[in-house]
């Protein structure tokens, strides 16, 4: 089921005017800065569909944007988030594609600085509710509504067991799971979803197997 | 004990002998891990955004377009004029449902019921039916969870998108989840409400999403006037004892299969239906100036 809580309905609580293009958006935008962890320099927002031909009524742009500056759905300074990027020292960019995507309401964001970059997209499928549809060009399937961590590693055997294993030691319940990989060997992603709070040693336990490169907690 | 469809929702509530606002409150408890307190916590701050739009759009809003705002005040004004001709009760849930869309064009602080564009139903027509069944605090958020059981049906079994499904999706579902929880909160029975459901939804089937610019602006707000009306409407014809011959559920899937045939033009691209009338592309030459300009 794509919708699992009564808030899916009767919320978000929100500034106007549209739940998918504008919470939604707002919503896609903080996963991404959530991902980057930091206030990027530089966000390349890349719209298709329905955001590429209505985001101006919407606020589509202002939305994703006060997301990437760390604002919740309901912040009233979403309608001033341009300006107040500029005042960050954010440079942002709007690209209006033309390629038909998979979903209607679907966005790509690249986020830069001096120490790395992100490549994130995003789709609002309804009432605020969005998916993380791709992460660094992996596939993934990632809600955002409950605690997640994304693991990279290096494609190599027993580094899935030994992360579920530390899970299950501290007593955390996975809800979701995948793992995928770019080529045999080589780099590779888990995305689990849980039903607990993922302290910051948990967090620094998993940093320490052996192959892990890299662990980024999403929601609190 | 996941609830799939209405038929499930309807057997769960008759079953235990408590309110379909019951069942969705016990779902959420088992889905979210929250307390019941926390959960009824959570639903009463919605309740209080919803109070305060209302109240907000009846004072007089304007959108930055400027293309809707101020017609709640109209109505209201009206309504007291006593010459309206549809009940005053009727007319007073068209306005709040008139007066929560006002303030969300004009981007404030609303509660997505199931989306934004259709915000103004569920509200609109509780605070309308409010002043007549005197409800508690606590019923007034029964109203809500009542809603989201059904809204939670066409979510999960159809669309609550108008990009997916065209505005029946919204304003549609909207209106059925409103006509469920008025049957309810007036003392119908879950079958009775899952009849209002199906009543309202029948008549909102194809209704596409072609807003003019692009904006949540014309028609929404007006069809979320509709929208309100029509659930009043199918709320009184289910508690006189009226049934859809459609089951509510098969409804539902027809509204997700007409949704799948519609065009893209028509699901929230602003290419097609009011949007592309010469006045709606004259409107949002005006508004935006060259079109879609970066």
């Amino acid at each position: 089921m794509k919708y699992r809580s009564a808030f899916d309905i009767i919320g978000p609580v929100m500034i106007g005017p549209s739940s998918s293009h504008t919470a939604g958006a707002a919503r896609i935008g903080r996963v991404a800065r959530t991902l980057f962890n930091r206030l990027p320099k530089k966000a390349v927002i890349s719209l298709y569909g329905s955001f590429a031909k209505t985001y101006k009524g919407h606020g589509t742009d202002v939305a994703i944007i006060g997301g990437i500056l760390d604002f919740d759905t309901f912040d009233e300074r979403i309608p001033k988030s341009l300006e107040l990027a500029e005042e960050a020292g954010m440079e942002v960019v709007f690209s209006v594609e033309e390629m038909v995507p998979d979903h209607p309401n679907t966005v790509r964001i690249n986020l830069y600085d001096d120490k790395g970059d992100l490549e994130v997209v995003g789709i609002s499928i309804g009432g605020g509710t969005i998916e993380i549809t791709e992460l660094n060009s992996f596939k993934l399937k990632l809600s955002g509504e409950h605690p997640a961590v994304l693991v990279v590693h290096n494609d190599q055997f027993g580094v899935i067991s030994s992360v579920t294993k530390i899970l299950a030691q501290h007593e955390i319940n996975i809800g979701h799971m995948e793992v995928s990989r770019k080529e045999k060997g080589k780099m590779a992603l888990m995305v689990i979803e849980v039903d607990q709070k993922i302290h910051q040693d948990v967090v620094q336990e998993i940093e320490k197997v052996p192959n892990v490169t890299q662990i980024i907690r999403m929601v609190e | 004990m996941m609830f799939r469809n209405v038929a499930e929702l309807v057997e769960l509530a008759e079953s235990k002998q408590v309110k379909i606002a019951e069942i969705m409150i016990q779902q959420e408890i088992e889905v979210s891990g929250l307390t019941r307190e926390e959960i009824i916590a959570k639903m009463d701050r919605n309740l209080t955004v919803m109070e305060q739009a209302v109240e907000r759009g009846l004072n007089g809003v304007t959108s930055v377009s400027g293309l809707t705002g101020g017609d709640a005040v109209l109505l209201q004004k009206y309504i007291k004029s006593g010459k309206a001709l549809s009940g005053s009760i009727l007319l007073d849930a068209v306005s709040k449902a008139v007066a929560t869309n006002e303030v969300n064009a004009a981007m404030g602080t609303i509660c997505a019921t199931p989306t934004a564009g259709s915000a103004g139903v569920v509200p609109g027509t509780l605070f309308a039916v409010k002043e007549v069944l005197n409800p508690t605090r606590m019923e007034m958020i029964e109203f809500l969870f009542t809603s989201a059981a059904f809204g939670f049906v066409v979510a999960n079994n159809a669309s609550i998108s108008g990009a997916a499904g065209g505005c029946q999706a919204e304003v549609g579902s909207a209106s059925g989840m409103a006509a469920a929880s008025i049957v309810e909160l007036a003392g119908g029975t879950p079958r009775q409400a899952a009849e209002a459901m199906a009543i309202t939804l029948k008549n909102m089937l194809g209704l596409v999403c072609d807003p003019v610019a692009g904006l949540v602006e014309v028609p929404c707000v007006k069809r979320n006037a509709m929208g309100a009306s029509n659930a009043m409407t199918a709320a009184d014809m289910a508690l006189a004892g009226i049934t859809s011959r459609i089951p509510c559920d098969e409804v539902i899937h027809a509204m997700y299969l007409i949704g799948q045939s519609m065009p893209s033009a028509l699901r929230e691209t602003a290419e097609g239906g009011l949007a592309a009338t010469p006045t709606g592309r004259r409107l949002e030459a005006e508004i935006f100036g060259e079109k879609n300009n970066l």
